[in-house]
């Protein structure tokens, strides 16, 4: 009996008009929360004593930082649950997270190297962050080429979803590693992040900022999850009824 | 206990699709032990689809298919060990010898014996030319040799995707011959086929699978 | 027919196959098969080292042919030659099993897939990484890099192709139901492969140094028996799903 919610979720009319349902509560609080936090972080906060106002592209940069990671892990849970229970809406939910996932470790890629220009006057530094970034920016790619390389939808999302998994378990080795490079070759990261010492003022738009990316997410991929139930059931009798109606 | 363990495979109300086709609607069989199933209907009817579902490597939507009265997705390579499966090519690798491709490919499963390689050689006919790369080997021989695989894994259940192919009348008999012995002795076979078998009516049942 | 005693009786109570070879007998056997078969198509196994060659030659060529300035690239260029010639042969380690249709009757054999793939990427390991390796010694003395660095050398390679072999064969195992995987493969096989050359290369350049490269060694052997318990399960499960 516990299970019928989950059952029911798995099929595609349902699944389509419960995303329909749901867009709304996240879409509302995510604008009404990022725009609370870029008032805060872009004027409320003060600037600070060593970065001046370069610092606030963070407001940015570190939700998106967050978001590319969260997003990947979602794509190997949902694909693997996928595999697992062979639920299709699963794999629906990871192929609709990957693009997202992807801009969203782009959008860190960018505004790390805007952010980079002021605090080390180049663009671009072999910063263990951002590498790790731009490795997990090729993982997504890999992903994303390999569910275009096969015409047959089902056999992609199975085989990505074993890539997703593999990938997932393979971040953190990737990313200490990268860590370790880069402590044998320079100093330490002298990015702002996880700085104890940060106000309440500055703190608190981010965490706004963080739970309204995290919203905003949520909402674009209920989103784009509609998108993908209509096209892999485009054969079927009640989408021809849902969008004649 | 005895019950359970009768030698009979069933599929009960498969449903396969294919992409956007429904390549298999609620198609079901029984085979029990000396009995050949024959699988007929047009190209695109679903023959290799279920033979491949049978085998376990698609996965059917709906229904099941049961050997020995468990669902063989229960234990798949326990199942794999008592079935043998022959697709449209012969699974042989060019560079070996027929004689090298039969040991890779069945020792892994179960020991066999050089007379008993011998035995099945001879009787498929593939004696003369079994230690030649299976690369100069006419299609037709390639086919003795992959029926020769098939005798040498040992196992009860046969499912066969167009076993006549590329053979002459007299190894069409021989693929008849085959089948009645192997039904003689108990075992069972399911076969996709565009031309009936040449095999004795004894035993035969027919399943006609529908076009789309 | 009956003197064969082919057909085994149908009512046997247990499970397993009668006379059925333990996994490790069914493991060096498709060991042996692949190797036989490699052996059989012997140009294919020059071509890595070739390439492998050719690399480590382009460097001098567009940077400069001063032994000790290559020294310092050395470790860069030869773990950057060795990942991208480990590449070369991957696409096929499963593709022509998949093609003539052996790989399907293993999957079928009732044997456990990880068993026999696992055997397979030792058997590609044999043939590609253990060339590199035994060459990549002679590549380094071509870059400047002083003979005390060699056993480093050595070592570092062989372990971290063990690694690049296992990651491979996940790789080639994704792409099996791909027609053309070959770039695919090294997008999805290369950043996974990222810690085996910061692992590897700075074994090397402490080699290179005359420092101990112990610890470094210890971290690629790490990765390799991580991805010996990992791989071929990916594995396994990739080719399942492509065969289906």
């Amino acid at each position: 009996m516990t299970w019928t919610w989950f059952h029911r979720l798995a099929s595609p009319p349902h699944l389509y008009r419960t995303a329909g349902r749901l867009t709304p509560w996240f879409a509302w609080p995510a604008a009404l929360l990022i725009i609370a936090g870029l008032i805060g972080g872009l004027w409320l906060a003060p600037p600070d004593y060593q970065q001046g106002d370069a610092y606030r592209i963070m407001y940015v940069h570190a939700p998106s930082a967050w978001l590319s990671l969260m997003v990947y892990t979602i794509m190997a849970v949902a694909g693997a649950i996928g595999l697992i229970w062979r639920m299709k809406a699963a794999h629906a939910l990871a192929a609709a997270a990957a693009p997202i996932g992807a801009s969203f470790t782009l959008a860190t890629l960018v505004t790390g190297s805007l952010w980079g220009k002021p605090m080390w006057g180049t663009y671009w530094q072999w910063d263990p962050r951002l590498t790790s970034e731009l490795l997990l920016f090729f993982l997504y790619l890999g992903y994303m080429g390999l569910r275009a390389a096969f015409e047959d939808l089902q056999r992609a999302d199975r085989v990505s979803a074993v890539l997703a998994v593999v990938g997932v378990i393979n971040v953190p080795i990737i990313h200490y590693s990268v860590v370790w490079w880069n402590s044998l070759h320079q100093g330490p990261s002298v990015m702002y992040l996880g700085k104890p010492t940060m106000p309440p003022s500055m703190l608190v738009p981010l965490l706004l900022m963080f739970l309204g990316f995290t919203l905003f997410f949520g909402a674009v991929v209920l989103v784009r999850l509609q998108g993908e139930v209509l096209n892999r059931e485009r054969a079927a009798h009640w989408v021809e009824e849902e969008l004649g109606a | 206990m005895r019950g359970m363990s009768e030698t009979t495979l069933k599929g009960e109300n498969v449903h396969l699709w294919r992409g956007e086709r429904h390549v298999l609607r609620g198609v079901a069989f029984t085979v029990s032990g000396g009995e050949c199933l024959q699988l007929t209907g047009p190209n695109g009817a679903g023959k290799t689809s279920l033979l491949r579902t049978v085998c376990g490597m698609a996965y059917p939507e709906a229904g099941r298919i049961c050997w020995r009265g468990t669902d063989v997705r229960e234990d798949l390579p326990s199942f794999h060990a008592e079935m043998a499966y022959l697709g449209h090519e012969p699974p042989l690798k060019m560079e070996l010898t027929g004689r090298e491709n039969l040991h890779y490919w069945v020792a892994v499963r179960r020991r066999f014996a050089a007379a008993e390689l011998e035995a099945v050689l001879g009787r498929v006919g593939a004696g003369r030319w079994a230690d030649r790369p299976v690369r100069t080997l006419s299609a037709g021989q390639k086919r003795r040799v992959a029926l020769a695989g098939l005798l040498l894994m040992a196992v009860p259940l046969w499912l066969l995707d167009e076993p006549t192919t590329n053979l002459d009348v007299e190894g069409q008999h021989l693929v008849g011959a085959l089948i009645d012995e192997h039904l003689a002795a108990g075992g069972l076979v399911m076969a996709a086929v565009h031309h009936p078998l040449a095999v004795s009516e004894r035993g035969l049942r027919r399943l006609e699978l529908g076009g789309v | 027919m009956s003197e064969l005693s082919v057909v085994p009786s149908l009512t046997r109570p247990e499970r397993a196959p009668r006379n059925a070879p333990g996994a490790a007998a069914v493991a060096w056997m498709m060991l042996e098969r692949d190797l036989k078969l490699a052996f059989r198509k012997a140009s294919q196994l020059v071509q890595p080292l070739a390439f492998f060659a050719m690399v480590t030659t382009l460097f001098p060529l567009a940077i400069t042919p001063e032994l000790t300035r290559l020294r310092h690239i050395a470790s860069g260029v030869l773990w950057a030659a060795a990942l991208l010639s480990s590449l070369l042969a991957l696409e096929f380690l499963f593709r022509d099993d998949a093609q003539d249709g052996t790989l399907e009757q293993y999957a079928l054999s009732g044997r456990a897939l990880t068993g026999l793939l696992a055997a397979k990427t030792a058997a590609h390991w044999l043939l590609t990484g253990l060339p590199l390796a035994l060459i990549a010694p002679l590549a380094a003395v071509s870059l400047g890099v002083p003979a005390h660095a060699l056993p480093g050398i050595l070592a570092s390679v062989t372990l971290g192709t063990v690694t690049m072999s296992l990651l491979g064969a996940i790789g080639a195992a994704l792409t099996l139901g791909v027609r053309r995987a070959g770039a695919l493969l090294s997008l999805l096989t290369l950043p996974l492969a990222i810690p085996v050359l910061i692992f590897g290369a700075h074994a090397t350049q402490l080699a290179i140094r005359g420092q101990p490269y112990g610890a470094a060694l210890t971290l690629l052997g790490a990765l390799a028996v991580f991805g010996m318990t990992l791989a071929p399960l990916a594995a396994a499960a990739a080719v399942r799903i492509n065969l289906e």
